[in-house]
């Protein structure tokens, strides 16, 4: 990669987090739990985009970063109040400044007239009493660019710029010379070059090492600022540097926020004179990260690299186990023991490898607030995000896939289970509806839960429509349970039922889908008038999977351990012949159907007698119990999990692929579809008469 | 009719194989390895000439019966018989077949469009035809082989 593009790729990287503090920030601050520092966090994180931006050259990117951070510095500086409209505007504003970033990243042209329109809302928003006077104390000495608005009269006498150097030693002992920034300053423009070595000593105290020169250099003001600023972005704080636009007569009549000056004392008395300027990165950054515990930035690809070696790692101390036991070491022999402690050994390396990889929900429950005004704004309903377990970590595989599932339930929330505003007041609720997200752990899977307080889902409208599509008979008896989960069935909503906002072509099945394929389930529950709740969990990582390891049909597939609730052999009393050719288990005194694994998978036409095989009682989540016929168990073991669909395809019943002991690979059994195709088959599975 | 080869190389090479009495050939560029057959794990509710999936240096990898795929019937897999490791569309597939037979160099305009011989297998599989020493050999277009994710129906 070109070195340059390495930079850019950490910028945009940065882009991201900074845009994320952003957006917190902004909401602490509409919530009211937002303080001064707060204020600082949101207006660094602004300064941040554009000093890059600058840096690289987005043009447009750096002129709304500058709007927007005028309009934060007047919050900052209290010439402005956090006004609830203000701050409004401004997480617009952050909205529009990650488009732009967007459009930077992607080199396409952002949506210019939608951050004219933002920008100059900012701008508008400012009140008009303020003095220009007062702007003077910018303490990070950051006189802003021309911003070009669709304003009339910009009438300014542009005044050159004045920009002030004072390398300091460590700037020529990191091996840059203040010669090249001259020059480089010379090429912008006709410069006027001012050395200044009024602290050069005599030359028996010179101290060789020691940075004495100083020089003011004239720009012409026609000069962009970010240019001159570029110039100097690689020099961080090992230069003092201030650029400023020259004397400004305070009494024009310019608006505030279009051109702006820093003035800084005239250079009468230079040596007492301390530069108003900081170093171009302000110092209250590196404070900031060295007080967060120390990190590395590592490349995904190396920790997915070191994963997989993990997992082959794990496969190839099975074989030496399978290989050790089938020599017939004795359990007790040194071998055997040694063995036992490379595989704790492995398990923990796993284990802490996948904590690297291990990311907190925030990186996606961040990009949910914009969502919300979004779908608030389109819909006209009045939306508050509640987040809650944002620290909840999962592995980075996990994460990139929940952003979809939780974007659709929020828009399903917002869209279909909040009422609007004059319905609420009427239902006696506020105005404004609650729309909660949060995660957890739960007993090694995570849960993602999406609540609402509107209005619950329409049972009887939902059965309407599941009979008017002959998804359910007219005379179906259902339990509530089962009338709220009808929406995830396929063919259930379609275009015409959807709205253009829930819709975008997907129905509640395809999330359904999409989850479960992650090992994952979703529920829904619902109170009329009350509101829904969707659950989704999810298992932890997608890498690795306890399993139990089965024989069927003389192939060893792996039921995943968490299906699983418990295996028995069963008595022939057991098996019940229910109508002509199912059977059901009678287990503690509730009968659960009999499912032949075999048969469901199409492995042979015929079940074998249940009573000479083993079943599990395995659970899903809309089939509820069953108990799966299988003809032998092989223990249980933890199995890395292969992806089928790298080089073939989703195959119908089976949720992924591993490598065992053997050297060879075994299926992992999808037990949700299993249940479900059977209870959904047309032609029932008939059972051998116990014999 | 369109011209079944692409005109940039002019020379190009080809592995070929017989099934029964019948030679075909692949773009030796498209093939990664050879490897003797082993077991493979069977899927469920997968066409028949989808052989299994055997494990390739910790992949998963499809293995096809290209007789069976070429409607020409099972493979009677057997020691001596070799799986040769395509990659199509980004994805590596496993072809069974029973013996590799040769690596020709052939010039692009010996290919020829593939003759309209009224059967569907022929003209979705073949991408054409060549004649060497009096030998004709069919040239297996990699990419229709291997079904892609809109197949599923086929299950």
């Amino acid at each position: 990669m070109d070195p340059m593009d390495a930079i850019k790729a950490t910028y945009f990287q940065e882009c991201d987090e900074l845009l994320g503090d952003l957006e917190q920030g902004l909401l602490a601050l509409e919530l009211g739990t937002g303080d001064s520092e707060t204020v600082n966090a949101v207006f660094r994180a602004v300064h941040s985009v554009k000093g890059g931006a600058g840096a690289f050259g987005f043009e447009e990117l750096v002129t709304f970063a500058h709007v927007f951070e005028t309009a934060l510095d007047d919050l900052r500086s209290g010439r402005r109040a956090a006004e609830p409209a203000l701050i409004k505007t401004m997480l617009r504003a952050a909205d529009v400044l990650a488009d732009f970033v967007v459009a930077a990243r992607n080199g396409t042209s952002p949506d210019e007239a939608r951050g004219r329109s933002v920008a100059q809302e900012l701008a508008m928003a400012e009140e008009p009493a303020a003095p220009i006077v007062e702007r003077r104390t910018d303490e990070f000495g950051f006189a802003p660019v021309v911003v070009e608005f669709d304003l009339p009269a910009l009438e300014s006498t542009p005044s050159p710029w004045q920009v002030r150097l004072q390398p300091l030693s460590a700037m020529y002992a990191k091996g840059h010379d203040a010669i090249l920034f001259l020059r480089e300053l010379g090429r912008l423009g006709e410069a006027h070059t001012t050395l200044i070595d009024d602290e050069l000593p005599p030359f028996d105290q010179l101290d060789p090492d020691k940075s004495y020169l100083r020089w003011e250099i004239e720009l012409p003001a026609d000069v962009d600022r970010v240019r001159i600023e570029e110039i100097f972005d690689f020099v961080g704080d090992d230069c003092l540097v201030s650029i400023t636009q020259g004397a400004v007569e305070p009494a024009t009549s310019t608006p505030a926020a279009i051109v702006e000056a820093v003035i800084v004392e005239a250079p009468s008395a230079p040596q007492q004179v301390p530069l108003v300027s900081v170093p171009l990165e302000q110092k209250a950054d590196v404070a900031a990260a060295a007080a967060a515990s120390p990190t590395i930035r590592v490349d995904l690809d190396r920790v997915d690299r070191m994963i997989d070696l993990v997992g082959e790692l794990v496969i190839n101390q099975a074989m030496i186990a399978q290989r050790v036991t089938e020599s017939g070491i004795a359990r007790s022999s040194a071998v055997a023991i040694g063995l036992e402690e490379l595989e704790h050994l492995t398990r923990e390396i796993q284990d802490s490898v996948m904590a690297i990889r291990a990311q907190p929900v925030r990186s996606v429950f961040q990009r949910m607030p914009r969502l919300v005004r979004e779908i608030s704004a389109a819909t006209g309903k009045l939306v508050r995000l509640v987040t809650d377990g944002e620290a909840t970590e999962v592995d980075k595989t996990v994460i990139e896939r929940l952003s979809d599932p939780i974007t659709h339930m929020l828009r399903n929330a917002i869209d279909h289970g909040l009422e609007g505003p004059d319905q609420r007041l009427q239902a006696g609720k506020p105005a404004e509806g609650v729309v909660r997200l949060a995660a957890c752990h739960r007993s090694g899977r995570i849960v993602i839960e999406v609540s609402d307080d509107g209005k619950g889902i329409d049972r009887p409208r939902v059965r309407d429509i599941a009979i008017a599509k002959g998804l359910i008979a007219p005379e179906a008896q259902l339990t509530d349970e089962e009338a709220d989960n009808l929406i995830f069935l396929p063919g259930f909503s379609t275009a015409a039922a959807v709205s253009n906002i829930s819709g975008r072509g997907v129905g509640m099945d395809v999330v359904k889908r999409s989850i479960q394929a992650l090992g994952g389930r979703i529920a829904i529950s619902s109170k009329p008038g009350q509101g829904s709740t969707f659950t989704m969990s999810l298992p932890l990582t997608l890498a690795v999977l306890d399993g139990m390891v089965v024989s069927v049909a003389g192939q060893t597939y792996v039921a995943p351990l968490t299906a699983v609730l418990e295996s028995l052999q069963p008595k022939p009393a057991d098996i019940r012949r229910i109508g002509p050719q199912q059977a059901v288990l009678s287990i503690r005194g509730a009968h659960v159907p009999l499912i032949d694994v075999a048969v469901a998978l199409g492995l042979r036409d015929h079940p074998i007698d249940p009573a000479t095989g083993i079943v599990l009682l395995v659970e899903s989540e809309i089939g509820g119990r069953a108990a799966m016929v299988v003809e032998a168990i092989h223990g249980q073991r933890q199995v890395v999990i292969k992806s089928l669909e790298a080089n073939y395809r989703h195959v119908n019943g089976i949720a992924a692929a591993t490598i065992l002991g053997d050297g060879r690979v075994a299926l992992i059994l999808d037990v949700d579809t299993i249940i479900e195709h059977q209870a959904g088959k047309a032609e029932p599975m008939r059972f051998a008469r116990a014999s | 009719m369109t011209e079944p080869v692409t005109s940039t190389p002019t020379t190009q090479e080809l592995i070929s194989f017989r099934i029964d009495d019948q030679e075909f050939c692949l773009d030796v560029m498209s093939v990664r390895e050879i490897r003797g057959w082993t077991l493979t794990t069977v899927l469920p509710n997968t066409p028949r000439y989808v052989r299994g999936v055997i494990n390739l240096r910790g992949a998963v990898l499809p293995v096809l019966d290209l007789k069976d795929r070429l409607g020409l019937g099972q493979t009677d897999a057997q020691q001596r018989s070799v799986i040769i490791v395509v990659r199509s569309r980004d994805k590596l597939v496993g072809l069974l077949v029973d013996a590799v037979s040769d690596i020709l160099t052939v010039e692009t305009a010996m290919v020829q469009p593939t003759p309209k011989v009224g059967c569907e297998t022929v003209s979705q599989f073949i991408r054409g035809i060549i004649a060497v020493e009096g030998r004709m050999i069919s040239w297996i277009a990699i990419e229709d082989i291997v079904p892609g994710e809109q197949m599923d129906a086929a299950a």
